[in-house]
């Protein structure tokens, strides 16, 4: 809706009403044969709908209709069986315990990144030296393949012989005997000690941006009627952070639930099923074990707990910005 | 006394040492991992976090004359560059209406694209694996995982473009409407060149995705189709003995992404708020 302000308010600011008349009489002219705008419409919108409709949509649609079916991948898609699949993961341990690891990840990343983030953001937000040095260093893991990421960090915890137990053991402490990726207490809290690593830069780097477009002017202010840094922080930065913070929170929801790549490289959904998520849990029960009725019924459920949070989220953030905001 | 100086603006002692901290967690695996590749295994062995003496520098050289690994940046960077071709002429040619005509459905027909930044793709990936491989007969192929990197990217792409489109000013597009131009050829001639800035930001942000893409290239390429992040893992599991090799081999793979990233980093960072702001 900014958006929309900001580009009305370019279009119009040059010759003000005499622009605004010329556009309409230009605008009316192409616009008047109906069928020939609707023929470049449809010529700029088909090949991206095109593309949307065959990758996009067809694959979710035929996720619903296949997890009413047993199919191990092969023959016609003919054994219907109405909601077992589902009775089926439902009462899956394996499929219930990746639920609640997903969403172990979706509040821890909420409760711990955000306020890490938004710390060292607000301590890094004044006139220091190499702070544009600070912010690419501090994005460098972002960018790098959760793949590649996973990997090094595979390495650095390998049990006894990785750099991790080395240095436990160096200050007398004892380093968990599997490794931490093989203790089932530890693995999930060690994959998103390491997901905290690749995905802190991106809350740090948005907050600072956020930050930036907060008026000096108004931490000065705040500053001669005697507040203190904290007060400053509480009361001005983070309030007028909140629609970057609300929407940071959103990516990370979206990100966590569908949380894979990661896994696979570390953990691979063990030990003993300690670290499975619900993208870990279909790709073993479609392409692993060719059971797609149970993979389909696994992503139908994914796609409704993304929505529903996305919908509950939508909801809140709509409620808070037109009851406190506005 | 009321006021000192810069009292908020610039920081102490304490803020410094806060950022060579930050500094030390997020650069020290990478750089564990590029020095881990100039030791050799015992070295490894003996002192997991030594610095290399003497350095080694078989396992870079044994990388680089891998025909593998130059096999599979090939396919990462054909398939990042198909990618990012469609998802953009794909992405800009749908933004344009949505940002210039005013016709009924202009609002629901963007609300298509938003809510396609909902769909996590893992909801997709099983169904799409058997669409790619047996309806399209994709299986192995770049065009396999790039058609769909692109339908996934598009959403994104389309959410930046507009406001972009939006404040391209209208009077260039009516002085070549005056003289006669069509809306295809102004698009082609005067939209697209002038959206140039905004396009390289999606096209960097469709690249990098795609260049470190797992899920879908793990289902669908195999063997010498094979991407580098799809490399760097099977090379870590089948050499796990080897670890300075692995380290040799994933630090060289970081390297594109990297120098991208600090090629166009005021593009991506320019991109990502707009997405968030958007």
């Amino acid at each position: 809706m900014t958006d929309e302000d900001v580009a009305l308010s370019t279009t119009s600011t040059p010759l003000g009403g005499a622009t605004r008349r010329d556009q309409r009489r230009v605008a009316s002219r192409p616009l008047g044969s109906g069928w020939r705008q609707r023929l470049e419409i449809a010529f700029f919108v088909t090949p991206a709908l095109a593309l949307m409709a065959v990758f996009v949509v067809w694959p979710i649609v035929s996720a619903v209709r296949m997890s009413f079916y047993r199919w191990k991948g092969f023959g016609p898609m003919d054994d219907f069986i109405g909601i077992d699949n589902y009775r089926y993961v439902l009462s899956d341990d394996v499929f219930t315990g990746a639920v609640t690891h997903n969403f172990i990840i979706v509040f821890a990343s909420i409760l711990i990144q955000l306020p890490l983030g938004l710390a060292v953001a607000l301590l890094l937000n004044r006139r220091i030296h190499g702070q544009g040095l600070l912010r690419t260093i501090v994005f460098v893991p972002y960018v790098l393949a959760e793949v590649i990421a996973g990997v090094v960090w595979y390495q650095l915890l390998q049990p006894e012989s990785g750099v991790i137990d080395g240095l436990i053991s160096a200050v007398g402490l004892t380093p968990p005997e599997q490794g931490f990726l093989g203790t089932p207490g530890l693995a999930l809290g060690t994959v998103f000690v390491v997901l905290t690593w690749k995905y802190l830069g991106l809350a740090i780097l948005l907050f600072l941006a956020g930050l930036q477009g907060v008026p000096h002017d108004l931490f000065e202010a705040a500053q001669l009627d005697g507040a203190s840094w904290w007060q400053v922080q509480r009361r001005i930065a983070i309030p007028l952070l909140g629609p970057t913070i609300r929407t940071w929170c959103f990516l990370s929801m979206i990100g966590s639930l569908q949380l894979f790549d990661m896994v696979w490289i570390l953990t691979g959904g063990g030990p003993a099923n300690a670290t499975t998520t619900m993208a870990t849990y279909l790709i073993n029960q479609g392409t692993g074990r060719h059971n797609y009725g149970i993979a389909g019924a696994a992503s139908v459920i994914l796609f409704v707990i993304g929505f529903l949070m996305a919908l509950i989220y939508q909801v809140f953030v709509l409620r808070r910005d037109t009851t406190v905001e506005r | 006394m009321i006021r000192r100086a810069r009292p908020f603006g610039s920081g102490g002692p304490l803020v410094y040492l806060l950022a060579l901290v930050a500094v030390i967690i997020t650069l020290g695996p990478v750089v564990y991992g590029a020095l881990g590749g100039f030791r050799s295994n015992e070295q490894l062995a003996s002192d997991p976090s030594g610095l290399p003496d003497p350095w080694v520098f078989s396992n870079y050289t044994a990388v680089l004359s891998n025909e593998a690994f130059w096999r599979y940046a090939l396919n990462s960077t054909i398939v990042a560059l198909v990618t990012t071709f469609v998802a953009v002429l794909f992405g800009v040619m749908a933004a344009y209406p949505l940002a210039r005509y005013q016709f009924k459905g202009r609002e629901p027909l963007f609300m298509v694209f938003v809510l396609g930044l909902l769909f996590p793709a893992a909801v997709a990936i099983i169904p799409l694996f058997i669409l790619v491989s047996r309806n399209l007969h994709l299986a192995n192929t770049w065009w396999g995982v790039a058609l769909p990197q692109a339908a996934f990217a598009l959403p994104i792409t389309v959410v930046i473009l507009r406001p972009f489109l939006m404040a391209i000013p209208r009077e260039l597009e009516e002085a070549a409407l005056i003289d006669g131009a069509s809306r295809v050829g102004i698009f082609w001639r005067l939209v697209v060149p002038l959206s140039m800035p905004a396009l390289v930001t999606v096209g960097v942000l469709a690249f990098v995705a795609s260049w470190n893409a797992y899920l879908l290239p793990l289902l669908l390429l195999q063997d010498d189709m094979r991407t580098l992040p799809l490399g760097v893992a099977d090379y870590s599991s089948e050499h796990s003995s080897d670890t300075a090799g692995v380290l040799a081999f994933t630090t060289l793979a970081m390297i594109p992404a990297l120098i991208l990233f600090l090629a166009m980093q005021r593009r991506i960072v320019s991109g990502l708020q707009g997405a968030v702001k958007g």
